[in-house]
């Protein structure tokens, strides 16, 4: 066991740096600009049953020290992910991957993670009930306890996967959510997914989103995110993977300290394509300059 | 695709509000015209894709039209700053169906990537007509650069004040050419796709997040599925593209 290495719901991971889903494809985009494999993992881009298109465009507008995206889940649907991006995947990546799933009902949420339980590839699902850019789906289910928990169920009930369910910040009481996800069997919560946003651009009045609004991330929303995961730690006994805005490896240990198991890293890998790596190579230096013998020791070791 | 620090040569101002950057770096990555480079600038979340003009060994030519804030940002920069480019990216214009005489479709700052474009087809001995429009004479750039290198230029301008009055599509009638090239605004690509006789490319500008294919930001409807303007595109066939409306 090296000193970055972690758990994540009972397997290890050579570190806590994980992409996150929708900032880095199935991949092998990202192994054009380095050997991917120094990653602990990532989380593959959302996959629907069907097919999806996503929005209208423009789906990308700026934001102070952040983006806004309505993408809307633009995927190939599940069939054709696993016939086509998970092989391809496999030339450039060794380890277990973590599959982010959405839907739109709770029966498709149980049809993708039943396909996808039969990937070895697949070492993790990570149920998204939380995408703000998509309608009568996503993040209603993850907005009322009821439904969160409903979702994880279904889930459940047809993978022998660790099962984590991916939370929105988007809800008066987040840790109820969480609460309700783990009571349901959950194995794992990661939070946050992006903060409903929206821009107006001066000249037309209109919205610069096609979609009129859309999901803020980048470091704009890192101290929400991490005052949420706090919370949500606190609360719960499985494992939380801590993301929104992580840009830095001082990030990581902050949301470690917080009490993230793990760490997932999204919108950073936009504008800088090797920060995942650049950040796993300057942790063991970081950990140093605070002490830090194990990463694995900090968890949720905020002096709160 | 890589990523590497540049340095300012210089940053000269074109027009009122079109200046050329020209850079010194690795250009080892740059495999064709049409492609573009993404910069990142301080305080900038989001890194500006702006399209290559010309390269000559370690020096990029990049032009940019003032937009915005970060393009205000980017007309401040002095000879000897440095800037942070993922280069190499996009598909970039197909030069193995030119023919005898391919036609060059520039509109406004649409005509910096027909540049590069114009320079390898000359010296691969295609001969080369480029139209050129803008809205006025004063926003005319670089038409004196594509007659150097040797290509037939024609110029038409929106408001008559030089050239031929009226847009690109005016300036191309009665034209005979093997096949075109075409980048600028979305108006003049779909007045373009909709009069161009033969086989051509259309360069396509879009609002990105990533610049590399990872963020499905940027994608458009094609007749062959969906693509990203940054990875398969920005240079679209003729055949492939779906107008949406």
């Amino acid at each position: 066991m090296g000193r970055l290495s972690v758990n994540l719901c009972g397997v290890e991971l050579d570190n806590p740096v994980i992409p996150a889903s929708g900032t880095f494809g199935y991949g092998y985009e990202f192994a054009e600009w380095y050997d991917i494999n120094v990653l602990g993992t990532f989380s593959c881009k959302g996959t629907t049953l069907r097919p999806r298109f996503g929005n209208d465009t423009p789906r990308i507008a700026e934001a102070p020290t952040g983006m806004i995206n309505a993408v809307g889940l633009q995927n190939p649907g599940v069939e054709r992910v696993i016939a086509e991006e998970l092989p391809r995947l496999k030339g450039v990546f060794r380890k277990p991957i973590i599959a982010n799933v959405s839907g739109f009902s709770v029966e498709e949420y149980a049809a993708v993670c039943q396909m996808l339980d039969r990937e070895p590839q697949v070492g993790w699902l990570e149920v998204n009930i939380s995408c703000p850019n998509v309608h009568g789906g996503g993040m209603s289910f993850g907005t009322d306890p009821a439904q969160a928990a409903a979702v994880t169920r279904a889930v459940k009930a047809v993978t022998t996967k660790p099962v984590i369910m991916k939370l929105s910040p988007n809800v008066t009481d987040i840790v109820a959510v969480a609460k309700a996800c783990e009571e349901a069997g959950a194995d794992g919560i990661s939070l946050i997914n992006t903060l409903m946003a929206m821009r107006i651009d001066l000249k037309t009045r209109r919205p610069v989103l096609a979609n009129t609004t859309g999901g803020l991330s980048g470091p704009a929303v890192f101290p929400v995110a991490l005052r949420m995961v706090w919370q949500v730690a606190r609360a719960v006994s499985v494992p939380v993977i801590g993301l929104g805005g992580v840009s830095s490896a001082e990030d990581v240990i902050e949301m470690m300290l917080a009490g993230a198991a793990a760490v997932e890293i999204g919108a950073a890998n936009l504008v800088e394509p090797c920060i995942c790596r650049d950040i796993i190579a300057a942790l063991p230096e970081v950990m140093d300059r605070y002490g830090i013998r194990n990463l694995r020791d900090i968890i949720g070791g905020a002096n709160t | 695709m890589k990523q590497s620090l540049f340095t300012i040569l210089d940053n000269t101002p074109l027009t009122g509000s079109v200046l050329r950057l020209r850079l010194q770096g690795d250009t080892s990555a740059i495999a064709r015209p049409g492609q573009f480079v993404n910069i990142r600038l301080e305080g900038r979340f989001l890194r500006r894709p702006i399209s290559v003009c010309d390269v000559e060994g370690d020096v990029l030519t990049l032009i940019y039209k003032v937009v915005g804030g970060g393009t205000e940002q980017l007309r401040a920069m002095l000879p000897g700053e440095r800037l942070d480019l993922l280069t190499g990216l996009g598909n970039g214009f197909d030069l193995s169906s030119a023919g005898k005489n391919p036609l060059l479709i520039g509109g406004g700052v649409g005509t910096t990537p027909m540049y590069w474009l114009a320079k390898q087809l000359l010296s691969a001995g295609h001969s080369v007509t480029a139209v050129l429009g803008f809205n006025t004479a004063d926003e005319i750039f670089y038409d004196e650069m594509f007659r150097a290198l040797g290509a037939k230029v024609i110029l038409a301008t929106v408001d008559g004040s030089r050239g031929i009055k009226g847009f690109v599509t005016d300036a191309m009638a009665g034209l005979d050419y093997s096949c075109f090239y075409a980048c600028g605004p979305e108006p003049m690509l779909r007045a373009v796709w909709r009069t161009a006789r033969g086989p051509g490319q259309l360069s396509f500008e879009a609002r990105m997040g990533c610049g590399f294919g990872a963020c499905m930001g940027c994608s458009c409807r094609t007749i062959t599925g969906s693509k990203r303007i940054c990875r398969e595109g920005p240079v679209l066939t003729k055949e492939e593209i779906r107008w949406d409306d």
